[in-house]
């Protein structure tokens, strides 16, 4: 009844709208319709309800009936019982009556409701307006009858209770049996038992005679936060190297830390543009700083970091030379420092973006970079391993490419007039998916098998994946300059790399996240593996991102406008920098042994992905209305005011981003130098040796 | 596979397809762009300010902000004549040692593109009261304000080009504020971009024409008024069409703009002006023809500012603009 009611309210609504009329326009036939319906439908209902209240009712009713002939007590009950309950039922015989009349009528006004057909009389608004008339007292009425209903349930369910216990008291009463009695302090005592905490562990001492358990808490603090596992032991690595790596990761900070506080105050300058009047801070030669400093600083920094620790890891040797190692850390911070002054001092290349540092500058991040190819490939030639393990393939080749990208890039011959614009568009893509894409990847490669415990999915799709974003990323460089006066043939061969950048893109990711599989319990008491995750879901979606940015038509409406940096920053930090959280929270205990405080990871995860968010969300949504209103001709001074909320919003999200790593400085403090509690036992160990030593104790042996 | 345990080999490989790949999508395109392409005969030769000037603009990170690329698309059409094409950018070379050649495409249009900016907005004075605060001129913009180019100086020497500052963006009213060397260059070089125009006048086309309201049978949509003067008037007369005190004269109340008369109006829009330069006020260029208004589009900017800010003169149509630009041309 419900559903042709509703059904008819629904071709009504279509009809309705067919006719392109106001649907709840109380002159509309259709509306009056729809109301009358609705009274009815709601008259159906009430009917229903009432329905089941009685019938609820009887049930319960004839539940109570059968009850004492089963638990067969005494007659004395049973005769008592049956007295009430004949006048019960005759309560029961009325309350029916009642029911059926109200079944009678709903099932008459239901019949009214199918009856009704758009009839000529029935069109007439009078008419539709009459019956839903009559229909509103009728309404009143059952909602009058439905309240009599209840508290005739009421006052009989009241009846009941109080007869019932008058009956108990009287069989109470008369209970003198020492057998009943007996029983029910049998009950008692089965009531009053509690568990003794010993049932399972029996009484003796646990014994862990294989080694299986180890940080054992017995504190039984509330859990505000989830613990979570602190990372398992490895194979100690030789101190020297870990001293390396955590000099690489501890300056990668610093440079974070530094070139997120120039962007945070040039994203400070799109609100405030007179916030200060100094050359050296102007808009223009800050925002290099920024860009180069998180580049050359901060991800390439942590990166080789990070490699100095696998590089050697798989090839299961030592690395070649320590001394290398030192070398390019030297050269890329002194590149960093140098190229940073220069820029603030209006000394840059010329303005190709993430090329602003002059050659002497960058030849110093290169040649830093060619010291640890050597090292590398050394240590990769002894290998004791017959294989080349795949992250292997992935960090030495990104590091082989990079210093290719830097050659072509800063040497001179192919750089006359549009020749530079050619040759830019190759370099910032290939910087970006070459050198830190690849390397990330290689990393992944690394890490994620080991934190979750499990090989990786597929080797043959990481070398797809390889293979493939060679082939596709290398081309995909011209697609910066889309519509521009670089040969059309080349911005074809761009879009065209673009949409191949589907391949490695989508194997790679399908290889990490089938790594992931049956694994996702590890998320919750793992404080690296979220960062896994945040960063190879943004690998995916920035990645198909930027192919959908290098279409003809998008180019159109996203090109030279804030969606280009929002998708960097989607890119280089919810993928790079992400991945570099999780693989640093994974190293540096191991290296120095001291877990990071959970609470301040939980906030730098939260707080950084949140700002991400905030960050890109609005500038993407702005951006593409800046882009539509520039193709509508509309004056370019509007498409800036328009844009003033979402570089707010950009401001907000950046300074939550900043925030963030304000954090993951104090965390990178607490894993590097902070004192964490002095440990008893070593202590304890280290005395009764030196006393040994001494001669004080006699050799156990 | 034994090909790829060898880590000689495997590198080689890698290393053997991504410089095939570099040299087919990036170097050889670049010397073959290099070889094929000469600077158009008509371009002119930079002055010598113009490329100190260009050297400003390239320390100071403006194409962080600013375009210098007109795209074959139609939306790209209110920055310049035609598209660029690769001849525009032949001239340009590596300048010294530590600087490598300056195309300055750009990325980023979070200004206006500039490619075209000598000749839609040739002002010097506007362009120095623009460089030393973008705000006395456009109150929405937030270009940084450039301000460590001009000297503030109590009292003027002889040569010293002072630039008219509005009061509020002054520290005290009698400060003089004296554009540098580095400032006049850096106008040059403004000055000095402006798109060449091609010798057999064949020019790419725009792309991605906008399209026609179905609905308006055909006939062009109305010109508005309020955004052509948006886009080639407000710069100096302002929204408010006030104008800058001592810089750029205003329209509201103008006996030139209420006259009933407009053909003075339609010279100065087409020829600029220079009659009021000894009240301090800037010469305003050919803007009319510079930006190649239509009749219409002119008839519209003109109906606009005679009926704007309580400005109550009779309208003017097309074809009498029409008939007043043929008479005014010179």
């Amino acid at each position: 009844m419900l559903t042709a009611a509703v059904l008819m309210v629904g071709i009504y609504c279509a009809q309705a709208q067919s006719k392109g009329k106001a649907f709840f326009a109380m002159n509309s036939t259709a509306g009056l319709w729809t109301c009358c319906l609705l009274l009815l439908a709601v008259i159906l209902q009430l009917a229903l309800y009432m329905k089941y209240r009685l019938q609820s009712i009887i049930r319960s009713r004839r539940v109570r009936r059968r009850q004492p002939q089963l638990e067969n007590v005494t007659a004395h009950i049973r005769q008592l019982n049956n007295r009430q309950l004949t006048a019960l039922l005759q309560v029961k015989q009325q309350t029916k009556m009642k029911m059926l009349v109200l079944i009678a009528l709903g099932c008459s006004l239901s019949a009214k409701a199918q009856d009704i057909n758009p009839t000529p009389l029935m069109n007439q608004t009078g008419i539709i307006i009459t019956i839903i008339l009559i229909l509103i007292p009728m309404l009143v009425g059952i909602a009058l009858m439905i309240f009599k209903l209840r508290r005739v349930i009421g006052n009989y369910r009241r009846k009941v209770y109080q007869e019932d216990s008058t009956q108990l008291a009287s069989y109470l009463d008369d209970i003198n049996d020492a057998e009943i009695l007996n029983e029910l302090s049998q009950r008692k005592a089965a009531l009053d038992y509690s568990l003794g905490h010993d049932e399972l562990a029996g009484t003796q001492a646990a014994a862990d005679k294989k080694g299986l358990l180890s940080d054992i808490s017995n504190e039984n603090d509330i859990n505000f936060i989830t613990r979570k596992k602190p990372s398992p032991a490895r194979p100690p690595i030789d101190p020297a190297l870990g001293k390396l790596v955590l000099w690489f990761l501890g300056t990668a900070t610093f440079w974070l830390l530094f070139g997120t506080t120039v962007g945070e105050y040039v994203g400070i300058k799109f609100v405030s543009p007179d916030v200060d009047h100094v050359s050296w801070l102007s808009f223009g030669r800050l925002r290099p700083v920024h860009t180069n400093a998180v580049f050359w600083g901060w991800a390439s920094l942590a990166m080789l970091g990070l490699g100095y620790y696998i590089v050697p890891r798989v090839s299961n040797t030592s690395i070649a030379s320590l001394k290398g190692g030192w070398y390019t850390l030297i050269l890329v911070n002194a590149a960093v420092v140098l190229g940073t002054i220069c820029l603030m001092a209006g000394i840059n290349n010329a303005g190709g973006e993430y090329r602003e540092y002059v050659w002497p500058v960058m030849a110093l991040f290169a040649i830093g970079l060619c010291i640890t190819l050597g090292n590398f490939l050394q240590t990769i030639a002894r290998r004791t391993s017959k294989e080349i393990y795949i992250s292997n393939w992935y960090i030495v080749s990104a590091v082989i490419f990079a210093i290719v990208i830097v050659l072509v890039a800063y040497l001179p011959f192919w750089q006359d007039g549009l020749g530079e614009t050619i040759i830019q568009g190759y370099y910032m893509h290939q910087g970006v998916g070459m050198w830190f894409m690849l390397f990330m990847l290689g990393v992944t490669y690394y890490f994620l098998p080991q934190q979750l415990n499990r090989p990786i999915y597929s080797y043959s799709l990481g070398i797809l994946a390889f293979w493939s974003q060679i082939v596709f990323y290398t081309v995909i460089g011209t697609h910066h300059f889309v519509f521009s006066s670089i040969p059309w043939w080349l911005q074809t061969v761009a879009i065209v790399g673009s949409a191949g950048m589907l391949i490695p893109v989508t194997s790679g990711s399908t290889n990490f996240f089938m790594t992931f599989r049956n694994g996702w319990h590890k998320l919750a008491d793992s404080y690296t593996l979220p960062f896994f995750l945040v960063g190879l879901v943004f690998y995916f979606t920035g990645s198909m991102q930027g192919t959908a940015e290098a279409f003809r038509y998008t180019n159109l409406i996203w090109h030279f406008t804030d969606f280009t940096v929002a998708h960097s920053h989607i890119t280089m930090y919810g993928i790079i920098t992400f991945l570099l959280w999780a693989a640093i929270y994974t190293v540096v205990p191991r290296l120095t042994g001291k877990e990071p405080p959970q609470i301040t990871i939980g906030i730098h995860f939260w707080l950084a992905l949140i700002g991400l968010l905030f960050y890109t969300i609005p500038l993407m949504y702005g951006a593409t209305y800046r882009g539509i209103m520039w193709q509508s001709g509309k004056p370019f001074i509007d498409s800036v005011v328009f844009m003033a909320p979402y570089w707010l919003w950009r401001a907000i999200g950046g300074s939550l981003m900043w925030t963030s790593h304000i954090v993951f400085a104090y965390n990178m403090y607490k894993m590097l130098v902070a004192n964490s509690a002095p440990d008893i036992k070593d202590a304890a160990l280290k005395k009764l040796s030196e006393q040994y030593l001494k001669g004080s104790i006699s050799s156990p042996i | 596979m034994e090909l790829f345990d060898n880590h000689k080999t495997l590198y080689s490989t890698a290393l053997g397809l991504f410089l095939l790949l570099t040299l087919g999508v990036a170097i050889l395109p670049a010397i073959s762009n290099e070889q094929n392409n000469a600077p158009l005969p008509e371009a002119p030769v930079l002055s010598e300010d113009a490329v100190k000037g260009k050297a400003l603009f390239v320390a100071n990170g403006c194409v962080a902000c600013h375009t210098q690329q007109v795209r074959n698309v139609e939306m790209d059409k209110i920055w310049g004549e035609r598209p660029g094409i690769a001849a525009d950018y032949a001239d340009n070379h590596r300048t010294d040692l530590f600087h490598n050649t300056a195309t300055l495409m750009g990325t980023e249009r979070t200004g206006p593109d500039l490619t075209n900016v000598g000749k839609r907005q040739p002002s010097r004075d506007w362009q120095l009261v623009h460089l030393f605060n973008p705000r006395t001129v456009v109150e929405q913009s937030i270009m940084p304000a450039y301000t460590w180019l001009f000297d503030i100086k109590d009292s003027l020497k002889e040569g010293d080009v002072v630039v008219n500052v509005p009061e509020a963006f002054l520290a005290s009213p009698h400060q003089k504020v004296v554009a540098s060397r580095e400032a006049l260059q850096l106008v040059a070089y403004l000055q000095s971009l402006q798109q060449v125009k091609l010798p057999d006048e064949k020019s790419p086309l725009f792309l991605y024409k906008r399209e026609k309201l179905a609905d308006n049978g055909g006939a062009p949509a109305a010109l508005n008024g309020a955004e052509l003067y948006a886009n080639n008037c407000q710069s100096c007369h302002q929204p408010n069409g006030e104008g800058l005190k001592g810089a750029f004269p205003p329209l509201k109340g103008s006996k030139i703009v209420l006259n009933d008369d407009p053909e003075l109006m339609v010279d100065i829009i087409m020829n600029g002006y220079s009659g009021r330069v000894q009240e301090g006020f800037g010469e305003m260029p050919a803007v009319g023809t510079l930006n190649k208004l239509s009749a219409g589009e002119v008839a519209a900017i003109m109906n606009h500012e005679r009926s704007s800010w309580g400005n109550n003169s009779r309208k003017v149509t097309e074809e009498q603009v029409k008939t007043l630009m043929e008479k005014v041309k010179k």
